[in-house]
């Protein structure tokens, strides 16, 4: 007999058999029923299997993969856990920004599990389908592991308990979470320069990086690790957000100004998301990475410049707001600081003055700005403050229909202004922060009309629990609205000098480092 | 079509002057003072005597800023949709023709903020 050995298949070849077939045209049902997202977004597709996945990656391989870096990264969750890890982080404020992001970013990482699996159904083609399936499983993985980090940190500080119960209501929270249900009603092509390009391509050096670095700056190893681990998929993300845009670009000269009008949107929605980012390296690391400006600097105005210089051969030009947010950087972190200090009583985490130290460290990393407008104000604050007069804003805020965040921007070129914009639609009016969120309304206003604006829901009466009354003597709308938030008043929020937090950590902390 | 869906589409309006019980949302906003980050979002029932609004309401949402002892609201110049425009302070929001969700901002002239940097 004579039996030849086989070699084993390598991963191009596993890949070709796994999606073998997997792009065939059905015969009991029109193609168009099947795939009914398709087309409607006028996005022209003449072949699919031009789609190049320069990963390949089979799923028995995924799940080998996978699966090895989930055990890595528990071992370090459960070992940080167990040595009290949180005690060893430069200051308790520092866990402010965790709360920042298990709120406001978190949430957004399921959501982004739920529109791969939804794009990956939506594309014809079976390139995209695979490594869209892929990245909707990573997405639910980073999911969990970012709620299984911060759950140690849940057991000891206030504030992270609620964190998806308060994704959908706390006011500055419906500007992540608008950003990406945006993102997840709009179309298969739009969802993927959206969130595959904008976010995970453009952004993403601006979101997530500075988090992880954050944490390691300032001595966090769980989060670090959950980072890396995360970080570890992002090159599968990236490169997908890339060809997809590529892929549309050479595959129909019709496509370049739909894609090119995505790309002006979503550079838009995406950099508004990140003023939440600007603000924590600034204010909220106890021991800071670079400032904002750097940070800006490096990777939008250097990396985010190269990337379109490359794209510039499909016709492609960099995003239309890019210049408006690159003349923003001396600003954004500063005023948007400014917004959570003032309105310290209705966010479930603390804020804080910046200390005499941090302020010179500010001047310094912003000295065309900082002076001249932002000293004096927390200046003013902390003298107030060591009074008894700390600042709580009770007066509820104008928002963006479009971003939904509080109209505090600035009119490009002058930081002493703030900048309205309007529209007028069906007989009403429509108010925006910028010219690049009032042309993304402009565009398709029958889609923003619907904007569940925290504001104007409080107002209607659509923010108190059930049973609330108010026309009771006495009623408090505050306490009201921060009662429907699961808001422990006055241990979740608040200024941290003198917060249970601070307290605690001070404590423990001694008692892991003094005899007492 | 105002947006790109898969058939006609129409949006629910979430923010109709219906919705609000009788009042009507009006948005204020002090020029050079932006320790108060944003304009404020404020609802008035239409019949309100726009004076009323200067002398009892704004004192509470403005009153935390040193300058605020110093203003002068007859020497206030208003902007409404960022044009030019009068009030009298004697007549009802309905009477001036402010209408559900329009947008003021008033120039206090001389003060420009704490140690005039337009906070």
């Amino acid at each position: 007999m004579d039996v030849q050995a086989k070699k084993k298949l390598g991963l191009k070849e596993k890949y070709a058999h796994m999606t073998r077939g997997l792009d065939w045209e059905t015969t009991y049902q029109p193609m168009d029923k099947v795939f009914p997202y398709a087309k409607f977004e006028g996005i022209k597709v003449h072949d699919w299997d031009q789609w190049q996945d320069p990963f390949r990656l089979t799923m028995d391989a995924y799940w080998k993969y996978q699966a090895e870096k989930e055990r890595k990264l528990y071992a370090i969750l459960d070992a940080y856990a167990q040595n009290n890890g949180h005690l060893g982080v430069t200051d308790a404020r520092y866990v402010n920004a965790l709360k920042l992001f298990l709120t406001g970013v978190s949430p957004l990482e399921y959501m982004a599990h739920r529109g791969f699996a939804h794009v990956g159904r939506a594309f014809p083609g079976a390139g995209p389908r695979i490594a869209c399936q892929m990245q909707s499983l990573d997405e639910i993985r980073h999911v969990q592991t970012q709620v299984h980090a911060a759950s140690n940190y849940n057991k000891f500080y206030n504030g992270l308990h609620q964190f998806r119960h308060q994704h959908d209501r706390v006011w500055y929270l419906s500007v992540p979470k608008s950003f990406f249900d945006d993102a997840f009603t709009a179309g298969p092509f739009e969802y993927m320069i959206a969130i595959g390009f904008a976010f995970e391509y453009v952004l993403t050096n601006l979101l997530f990086v500075p988090f992880m670095s954050g944490a390691a700056y300032n001595g966090d190893m769980s989060t670090v690790t959950f980072g890396f681990s995360a970080q570890s998929d992002e090159a599968r993300h990236m490169t997908l957000g890339l060809e997809c845009i590529k892929f549309m670009l050479e595959q129909d000269p019709d496509n370049l100004p739909i894609v090119q009008r995505w790309i002006d949107k979503w550079f838009w929605r995406g950099y508004r998301v990140l003023t939440l980012v600007a603000m924590m390296m600034d204010y909220m690391l106890p021991k800071r990475v670079m400032s904002w400006k750097e940070a800006w600097e490096i990777y939008a105005e250097q990396n985010g410049g190269a990337l379109f210089n490359d794209l510039a051969r499909y016709g492609v030009r960099p995003p239309k707001g890019f210049a408006a947010a690159c003349g923003d950087k001396d600003y954004l972190s500063h005023q948007a600081w400014s917004v959570f200090y003032s309105y310290g009583a209705a966010a479930p985490f603390h804020t804080w003055t910046p200390s005499p130290e941090e302020n010179d460290w500010l001047s310094a990393k912003y000295p065309s700005s900082f002076d001249k407008y932002y000293r004096p104000l927390w200046e003013f604050y902390a003298e107030q403050q060591k009074q008894g007069n700390r600042f709580y804003n009770k007066t509820l805020p104008m928002l963006c229909q479009t971003c939904q965040i509080p109209m505090f921007f600035t009119e490009p070129g002058d930081p002493t202004r703030i900048c309205y914009r309007e529209s007028d639609y069906n007989g009403m009016k429509y108010h925006f922060c910028s010219d690049g969120c009032k042309e993304i309304f402009d565009n398709e206003p029958e889609k923003y009309v619907q904007a569940w604006l925290p504001v104007h829901q409080i107002y209607q009466g659509h923010c108190f629990k059930e049973g609330t009354d108010p026309t009771a003597p006495g009623f408090d709308p505050l306490k009201a609205v921060l009662d429907w938030y699961n808001l422990d008043f006055g241990r979740d929020n608040l200024d941290y000098e003198g917060s249970e937090d601070q307290k605690n950590f001070a404590a423990w902390r001694g008692m892991a480092t003094r005899n007492e | 079509m105002a947006v790109k869906a898969l058939k006609p589409y129409k949006g629910e309006v979430k923010d109709n002057v219906e919705r609000f019980h009788g009042m009507q949302l009006l948005y204020i906003g002090w020029d050079d003072h932006k320790m108060f980050v944003a304009p404020f979002a404020f609802v008035f029932p239409p019949n309100m005597r726009f004076g009323d609004i200067c002398e009892k309401v704004l004192p509470g949402a403005f009153g935390y800023h040193p300058d605020w002892k110093k203003v002068d609201m007859s020497k206030a110049q208003w902007l409404k949709s960022s044009q030019p425009w009068t009030p009298d302070m004697t007549k009802t929001l309905a009477e001036l023709g402010l209408k559900h969700k329009d947008a003021l901002r008033f120039i206090t002239p001389g003060l420009t903020g704490l140690k005039g940097s337009s906070y």
